[in-house]
């Protein structure tokens, strides 16, 4: 099976090849298009190998392990388990939807465009496969100056103030953490996950007893910023608002689970008795995140600040599932990161087709659009119960999960965040209000041609998933849980040996 | 009879006529489009009948299981699987889903026939099938949970149907998120169930809870209980959730009797029905549930006195009926519960679908003091109608008289305050209801003048501007009025002979009780069906009768003897009158209290505030001042791609370098 030895590697830099070939084309912008596109299909589908293959009584697998340079003792270690698997899809996935989704709305040069496009979904697919943690860094900022351009180059009116702002914020947070990695480093001369979180928690390492609670922090606060977590998401809807579409679905739809897949993977991971520790006041800051997030987005006037507001509120639940340290809450969470992909992407994408034909996200500037574009707003009824969780669809199972999760290690926590099941309602449905019903009260509105065939090309695959995510979630869920399972087992035990007392939370 | 039901395929015959009439119905004819709806509904109905005629054989074998479709969630040891059953209380409602379901789709091909949108109509109608008849096959609280968002779903898609107006689609969201209230409860709830029990399959449940005894306080499944009720209260409109219900009337008049008067609505009533082993060991919860619903059914009558709206008379009539139910239930009586659920969907969803002709004869009027006089014009509907009031007011041996004796008798059993209420209640549904036969059939026809200046002196009661709800404007209001066609004709019949006979046929309230007692006996000591003690079921039914005849003659008093008399209580109530009027203002306290306060809260504090004064200022604060400590590093946001890649590939190499120091140091 050579394949499945290379099968990463090819996955995750394919699309950084393509670019580097896209650099060389000339400025025809059809033949860029269409090469862009070609790329990242040929991506996806080489990607859907790894599901099709994937073993899930096994760990990390298709697993690269080679020496990449020895001093320092940095290795190229590249694997994935349940819980990587699907977020590697989920971006193989969403990257040619975003291609087609800039079809023609590129305002500057579309070459540069494409090439940040497919660079970024290396260094995104890079995060999600890195065991070596120099290597998990070094794809981590990698993802920001792609992402950072996009923004800053092909943004809206305000895109360069956005972009520094997205810039500064996950960069400055990251310094905590590549601290963290460094120390860690230090203590045990290895960048390699398995080995380092063998040591730590074996409880070999000297020091680590004090050092753990401010290593565990540090990667917090940047996975935090990156969710974003409340209080620090005020980064989020400006980047969105100033985003091109893409950008955004990929902002949204990946780069904040990049956090989310942090939290679990290296503070769950790593440091299982800080987590168990920490646990309250994060699912408080969760907790409050979903409420807060929900209830500014109720008030927003612009389209997309309000579905950047209910990210941070979607958000919020994923985060709260995980440090629920139980099978059905991280289960759940796992599951959502995937389903807010689905779901928050397509609203985006939706938004972006507004956007298109009138330059514009005020909600009041929409009204009535029903009845001029019928084909739309069928979708976009679609992708909103989607995204407010109605059973069948995606959404519902993993906010079941996590809010069940979350019930059972703190009841009052499961209580107050299944609140935003009802605001999520609230403020989706009044979007939807007043962008769709009554009249149609701008005349300029009057003649907005309905959906296009290629815009449609976008949403029915989002619309496809979110309905198969919906019904079938058991046949995706038995492949994340055995490695949720493994992490919270190996925590459990940890922090059992470390922490007697405090077993009992979370419960089963 | 062992072989495989297929139950999952009767929810899925509605589906499949939804997913053709939603993705092809544009470019069908309309004879096409009623084809698939009417199959879609009719073939579920069909299979339904066929499993009566099964009947004898299967009803050792119940509640039958089927697992065909497998797992749908499993994560850790919680699973919830596609499993649909049927026993006793769902064969109960699947008959009186798919039976009402199919006469109100033959109706709305008559009614709907001119309205553009018409595959949508259709497509929604069915698809409301579809998750009603999950809701009632399904085998565990998830899967019910499907249906019971799910015909939230299709109740606010037809709710706004008329989209283009802004109080349907205001009305649409409301019903919506006042049911996602409710849902919060139920939710928590399930997470209780799952916490403590491990499961949400209704077998494994109630061998989980039958050995538990019945609790003296409060505990666990007292709360789990009340709950529950809390997700009734928004599906069945009780209070405090009723809010959403009197609004639904912006949809089309098929769907105010299919989804708001027969069936949706009565969901809450079976769920907790369904959840008997539960509440027979909570007494707090199930007073908690008698309690709410007699405070709903006395409070919603009283509002029903006032309405002008034919359509929302019949609304609050719903409300106040479904309170009724829950009376029942909280007696422990759940089959007269379900009963009156069944009796009431014969006569509530004819009265609905028979205001409906009324309101198509007269070209979209609904408001009754410009009705009167119409019994000769329409006499089919006039008698068909007159079969309803008559059952739900009481009218001896109809079917309203066998299901509210059987409440309130039980009702007497347990509680005289709440058994005074309810008989109360008797008298005023009797009142209102002739009040509607007498205002829209008897007299004259009011002028269209007499009307407006009627109208002037309630102006809040009703949004007037919106008249001819239904887009039924068909320029002929002041007009003679007409009969319908056959269509909607034929549907009027059966259910007015269902609500003559439906109680008596089924043998009256001991008759199903009997049918339903191998589910609502399990895990009890004694049959439920068997109580003693109190006022005789005989004396119960005399004080009702008479609570009957008061109504009517009030009724007849006031609005065929002596007219002017109303409008003189009104004067001479003063506040109170303007109270009920205005349905006790109830709304407009909810915006005040809870709804504005939240809008201004999230927009000044939060956002405004909080986000932007706080932390954004800080933050903003700090890059200042970081900027200006770092003048020459500002020149890094070049924003030229060649120099980030530069500062980046520059900061690897003095990583890499500290770190080759620190390898070699070691």
């Amino acid at each position: 099976m050579s394949l499945n030895n290379s099968i990463l590697t090819l996955v995750t830099f394919l699309p950084l090849a393509g670019a580097v070939l896209l650099m060389l084309f000339p400025r025809r912008d059809r033949d860029i298009r269409w090469f862009a596109m070609a790329v990242s299909v040929v991506t996806f589908i080489l990607s859907l190998h790894l599901p099709a293959h994937f073993d899930a009584s096994k760990g990390f697998q298709f697993e690269t392990n080679i020496p990449w340079i020895t001093t320092p003792n940095i290795h190229y270690h590249i694997a994935i388990d349940g819980i990587s698997l699907w977020l590697v899809v989920l971006t193989t996935f969403l990257t040619p939807l975003c291609v087609l989704v800039s079809w023609k709305n590129i305002h500057g040069e579309a070459k540069e465009f494409f090439v940040l496009l497919l660079a970024l979904e290396t260094a995104m697919i890079g995060v999600f496969i890195s065991l070596d943690m120099f290597l998990f860094y070094v794809f981590w900022e990698s993802t920001l100056i792609p992402m950072a351009l996009l923004i800053g180059i092909y943004g809206h009116d305000r895109r360069v103030y956005a972009a520094v702002k997205f810039f500064l914020y996950t960069m400055v947070a990251s310094v905590f953490m590549l601290a963290a990695i460094l120390w860690l480093y230090g203590k045990t001369g290895s960048f390699d996950y398995t080995v380092v979180q063998a040591a730590i928690h074996s409880g070999q390492i000297e020091g680590l007893g004090y050092a753990a609670v401010w290593l565990f922090l540090g990667f917090f606060i940047a996975f935090a910023v990156k969710v974003p977590l409340f209080p620090f998401h005020t980064w989020l809807p400006d980047a969105h608002v100033e985003a091109p579409t893409a950008g955004s679905i990929l902002l949204a739809g990946v780069l904040l689970k990049m956090g989310t897949y942090g939290l679990l993977r290296f503070n769950v991971g790593f440091f299982p008795e800080q987590a168990h520790i920490h646990a309250p006041w994060i699912m408080a800051l969760a907790v409050i995140g979903i409420i807060y997030g929900a209830l500014v987005a109720l008030v927003q006037p612009n389209l997309k600040k309000l579905i950047a507001y209910s990210s941070v509120s979607h958000l919020g639940f994923v985060v709260l599932g995980i440090f629920a340290l139980n099978t059905a809450g991280t289960d759940g969470a796992v599951y959502q990161m995937l389903n807010h992909g689905v779901s928050t992407g397509a609203l985006f994408a939706l938004a972006g087709i507004l956007y298109d034909r009138r330059h514009t996200y005020e909600i009041k500037e929409f009204g009535g659009l029903a009845s001029v574009m019928p084909r739309y707003a069928t979708l976009f009824l679609f992708i909103t119960l989607s995204s407010v969780g109605l059973p069948l669809l995606n959404g519902f199972v993993g906010e079941f999960l996590i809010l069940s999760g979350a019930f059972s290690a703190k009841a009052l926590y499961g209580v107050l965040a299944a609140s935003g099941v009802i605001l999520s309602a609230g403020y989706l449905l009044w979007l939807y209000q007043r962008v769709f019903f009554g009249k149609v009260t701008q005349p300029v509105n009057l003649t907005l041609p309905d959906i296009t065939p290629r815009e449609q090309a976008v949403i029915w695959p989002l619309m496809a998933a979110a309905l198969v995510m919906g019904i079938m979630p058991s046949y995706f869920l038995q492949q994340i849980e055995p490695s949720v399972v493994g992490t919270l087992q190996s925590a459990a035990a940890t922090a059992a040996r470390v922490l007697p007392a405090i077993t009992s939370f979370g419960g089963r | 009879m062992t072989a495989n039901l297929h139950l999952w395929l009767i929810p899925l015959l509605p589906l499949l006529g939804a997913a053709i009439n939603g993705a092809f119905g544009k470019r069908f004819s309309r004879q096409l489009v009623s084809a698939v709806g009417l199959a879609g509904s009719g073939a579920a109905f069909l299979y339904a009948l066929w499993i009566a005629s099964q009947y004898s054989a299967l009803a050792t074998a119940m509640p039958i299981v089927d697992k065909t479709l497998g797992t749908w969630i499993k994560a850790g040891t919680f699973q919830a699987d596609f499993a649909f059953q049927l026993d006793q209380l769902s064969f109960v409602m699947l008959l009186i889903v798919t039976g009402v379901g199919f006469l109100i789709h033959v109706y709305s091909v008559g009614y709907m026939w001119e309205e553009s949108g018409y595959y949508r109509f259709f497509c929604y109608l069915n698809l409301f099938l579809f998750f009603m008849l999950t809701l009632i096959l399904a085998a565990n609280y998830l899967l019910m949970f499907i249906g019971w968002e799910g015909v939230g779903l299709a109740s606010y898609l037809l709710i706004g149907f008329y989209f283009t107006k802004d109080s349907a689609a205001n009305a649409g969201k409301k019903a919506f998120i006042v049911n996602r209230i409710g849902d919060f409860g139920f939710l928590i709830a399930l997470f209780l169930l799952i916490q403590h029990f491990g499961t949400l399959d209704f077998t494994l449940l109630a061998d989980k809870i039958v050995p538990l005894g019945s609790e003296a306080g409060w505990g666990l499944l007292s709360s789990i209980g009340v709950l529950l009720m809390v997700g009734a209260a928004g599906k069945s409109a009780q209070i405090p959730l009723y809010v959403w219900l009197p609004d639904a009337m912006e949809g089309p008049t098929p769907v105010s009797a299919l989804i708001h008067a027969a069936t949706m609505v009565t969901a809450g009533v079976y769920m907790v029905s369904r959840s008997h082993v539960i509440f027979d060991r909570a007494p707090q919860a199930l007073l908690v549930v008698a309690v709410i619903g007699c405070a709903t059914a006395f409070f919603a009558a009283t509002i029903g006195i006032c309405q002008t709206d034919i359509k929302k008379v019949l609304a609050y009539s719903t409300v106040s009926q479904l309170g009724y139910m829950f009376l029942g239930c909280g007696a422990a009586a759940y089959s007269a519960g379900v009963f009156h659920l069944m009796t009431h969907a014969f006569f509530k969803g004819l009265l609905f679908l028979a205001a409906g002709s009324v309101i198509h004869s007269l070209g979209g009027e609904q408001d009754m003091r410009r009705m009167g006089g119409l019994r000769k014009e329409i006499p089919w509907t006039f008698w068909t109608m007159t079969a309803g009031t008559f059952a739900i007011a009481g009218f001896p041996f109809f079917a309203g008289y066998y299901s509210k004796d059987m409440i309130l008798w039980k009702v007497s059993q347990h509680n005289p305050i709440l058994f005074g209420f309810g008989l109360l209640t008797a008298f005023i549904t009797s009142f209102y209801m002739f009040r509607l036969w007498f205002m829209t059939f008897f007299g004259e026809r009011a002028t269209a003048e007499a009307g407006h200046g009627h109208h002037d002196q309630a102006p809040a009661a009703h949004g007037h501007d919106d008249h001819g709800h239904d887009g039924h404007g068909h320029g002929h209001a002041g007009g003679h009025a007409h009969e319908s066609g056959w269509l909607m004709l034929f549907p009027l019949v059966v259910l007015a002979i269902l609500s003559v006979i439906g109680g008596w046929m089924v043998g009256g309230g001991e008759g199903f009780a009997k049918f339903l007692s191998p589910v609502f006996s399990v895990g009890l000591a004694a049959d439920p069906t068997e109580v003693a003690g109190g006022m005789s079921e005989g004396f119960v039914s005399a004080l009702a009768t008479v609570a009957f005849l008061l109504g009517l003659g009030l009724a007849w008093f006031l609005y065929v003897r002596r007219k002017n008399i109303p409008a003189q209580i009104a004067q001479n109530l003063g506040g109170i009158y303007s109270a009920v009027l205005n349905k006790y203002w109830v709304d407009e306290i909810y915006a005040t209290v809870i709804v504005n306060p939240m809008m201004a809260i999230s927009r000044t504090v939060l956002w405004q505030g909080i986000d932007r004064k706080v932390i954004d200022a800080t933050l903003d604060d700090a890059a200042a001042g970081a900027n200006q400590l770092s003048g020459e590093v500002r020149k890094m946001q070049s924003g030229n791609i060649r120099s980030y890649a530069a500062w980046v590939a520059a900061g690897a190499v003095l990583v890499v370098g500290y770190m080759m120091w620190m390898g070699a140091a070691r």
